[in-house]
């Protein structure tokens, strides 16, 4: 196990170093510099302010600058709004949209592990029918198209939730429901995948042959053992809630990271940029690490070999 | 004691062949694809999937032949129609340019980048995957510590950064979404020839002096190919999300060109004032995605009957 540990861990460490490290010089191969009015400038005062910012210096120079401040938690400051230091943008925008991802993929994972359930339950009824149709939708309406039509219908039409802003808890239903569709799609996919096959296993009829109650099997025998590959979809969840969350929270005009982060490339706010890219990498790469640990955690075969395959 | 025998060849009579009726196949063989058509045929979600996807493509093609007016020109006089009148089937948008025309060639431009997508994503990930897997050993390892790497980058923070590199229009979207989409069709095409090539009949091909191209592309490949169709099925609409999530946050196509990320873009600017600027090209949208993910689905189950549960 702790072989493994460690080999995730490194492989962890080298790809936000590639992150970190590509970011920065595709920002710096941009066509464009993040200067305002650029035109207006005499060369005098752009040279100072290329000079103020340190962006006169040649770019490994800058890089390994902008490393060394890295490791110390300095993201620089924002380009577009005056000295604003990029650190506390997104701890001010991380509030916002870590309270709608979490209750986005919470919702989910509830709706989808008891739609999944049921329909490995009671295949082939109504309620199976149902799940799959869930999933069908989760899967072909993309969750901006969800955001823009339920902010239309549900927030302009019928009123009964704020359509746009973050000042009240009701304001943020409509966005974590829109993020929380294609979790509902995949969760309930691969749950009812996972029960069906556990459900015929022999431990099954054994289990039923002590007779044991029907509540305790299905939790204790099927459920359990149908859980372990579901959790492997939690990365790619939590990276699907935070694409979607760029979109989404331009829509629903919540002052969360999504929409600092797409405001900043159509600024060109290369810090701010850069920032978020690496914050969402670190926020990636370390949920990723941690469902692997969970899964060698849980299946003891993983820790053995060492690999998932 | 028993008494020894001795068998002497006049003891056995050769008996011939037998009948050779006995043998034969009475009905007429078939092949893997008919094969797997009779398959795909029985699947309804799937043959509804395909007639989608055709019904959209012509529309797509032929769709702007059938009314009078073009993608491109603006009449500010009819604004914001949202009722079919003078032929305007969808209405006209914010700037009195008829939805008909504009959904279609949207549509149209909307496909042609994810095939253009998905043809570059075979490409890239069919040579690298093929190579590594058949040769396996030091190339393999390499070539799969760099697809590590990619892989825990997330998809959505490559294609951004890329597309910032590129003057923004078809080819620029296509080639960003291909830089992550290659990855796991190269894992696909790996694990299989992987396992093929321990095969008896490659091991016989290489005795014959048969050369690495040779056995690559007349052993491998072909045998390949269903995983790799199916892949390409759900790289399709995934392709297609990605154009249309980038053209929402304005990384993408800008208007007036159109594809349906731009029209649902634009749509949700207007949505207060007229939402069917937002709820056609969204439904198509979303029709070709659910199309694509069925038709998907449905080869699947035809080509790889092993999979199916």
């Amino acid at each position: 196990m702790a072989r493994y540990i460690l080999k995730r861990f490194s492989l962890m460490i080298v790809t936000l170093l590639v992150i970190i490290t590509a970011t920065f010089f595709l920002m710096h191969s941009l066509p464009g510099t993040p200067l305002k009015n650029e035109e207006k400038l005499s060369p005098e005062l752009r040279a100072q302010i290329l000079e103020q910012y340190g962006l006169d210096k040649p770019a490994y120079v800058q890089y390994f600058k902008f490393v060394g401040h890295l490791v110390q938690g300095d993201l620089g400051k924002s380009l577009n709004y005056d000295g604003r230091e990029v650190t506390d943008m997104l701890m001010q925008g991380f509030g916002p949209s870590l309270l709608i991802g979490s209750q986005a993929l919470l919702f989910g994972v509830l709706i989808g592990l008891i739609l999944g359930v049921l329909a490995a339950l009671k295949r082939n009824t109504w309620l199976d029918s149902l799940a799959t149709g869930a999933s069908i939708m989760g899967v072909s309406i993309p969750s901006f198209v969800l955001a823009a039509l339920l902010a239309y219908f549900v927030g302009v039409k019928l009123g009964w939730l704020p359509a746009t802003g973050y000042d009240t808890y009701s304001a943020t239903i409509m966005p974590s429901f829109a993020l929380s569709f294609a979790v509902i799609a995949q969760i309930s996919r691969y749950v009812r995948t996972e029960m069906v096959e556990v459900l015929e296993q022999d431990y099954m009829r054994t289990a039923k042959a002590k007779g044991i109650n029907r509540f305790a099997i299905l939790v204790r025998h099927a459920l359990r053992n149908a859980l372990i590959p579901a959790i492997t979809v939690m990365g790619p969840l939590a990276v699907n809630i935070i694409t979607g969350s760029l979109v989404v929270e331009g829509i629903f005009a919540i002052p969360g990271m999504g929409k600092m982060f797409v405001e900043s490339i159509l600024n060109n706010d290369y810090t701010v940029i850069m920032g978020t890219t690496i914050f969402y990498s670190v926020l990636i790469v370390v949920t990723l690490f941690i469902v692997d640990l969970l899964y060698g955690i849980i299946d003891p075969r993983i820790r053995i070999t060492g690999a998932k395959e | 004691m028993s008494t020894e025998k001795t068998y002497t060849p006049d003891l056995f009579e050769p008996i011939g062949q037998l009948d050779k009726r006995a043998e034969q196949l009475n009905r007429k063989q078939v092949g893997v694809w008919k094969d797997a058509w009779l398959r795909f045929k029985q699947n309804k979600g799937a043959l509804l999937g395909l007639f989608l996807v055709l019904v959209i493509g012509l529309l797509a093609i032929f769709g702007p032949l059938i009314n009078d007016y073009d993608w491109s020109s603006q009449n500010v006089t009819i604004k914001n129609q949202d009722t079919a009148v003078d032929g305007h089937y969808f209405g006209t948008d914010h700037a009195g340019r008829d939805l008909w025309q504009r959904v279609w060639y949207g549509a149209k431009v909307s496909l042609m980048i994810a095939f253009l997508a998905v043809f570059l994503d075979v490409i890239i990930g069919v040579t690298i995957g093929g190579i590594s897997g058949y040769f396996g050993g030091r190339v393999d390892a390499v070539i799969q510590r760099f697809i590590e790497i990619i892989y825990s980058i997330p998809n959505l923070i490559i294609i951004i950064l890329l597309i910032m590199l590129m003057e923004p229009g078809i080819w620029a979207i296509a080639i960003s979404i291909a830089m992550t989409g290659w990855v796991p069709m190269s894992r696909i095409v790996r694990a299989q020839v992987l396992k093929l090539r321990s095969q008896e009949y490659v091991l016989a091909a290489r005795t014959l002096g048969a050369s690495h191209k040779r056995i690559l592309l007349k052993h491998l490949i072909p045998n390949v190919i269903g995983p790799i169709i199916i892949a390409v099925t759900f790289s399709i609409p995934s392709a297609i999300f990605f154009e249309a999530f980038l053209s929402f946050i304005g990384l993408g196509l800008r208007p007036p060109e159109a594809s349906l990320g731009v029209l649902i873009s634009e749509g949700n600017g207007f949505m207060q004032l007229s939402p069917h600027n937002l709820i056609w090209p969204a439904t198509v949208l979303s029709i070709l995605m659910f199309a694509f993910n069925m038709i998907g689905d449905g080869l699947r189950d035809a080509l790889d009957p092993r999979m199916k549960k």
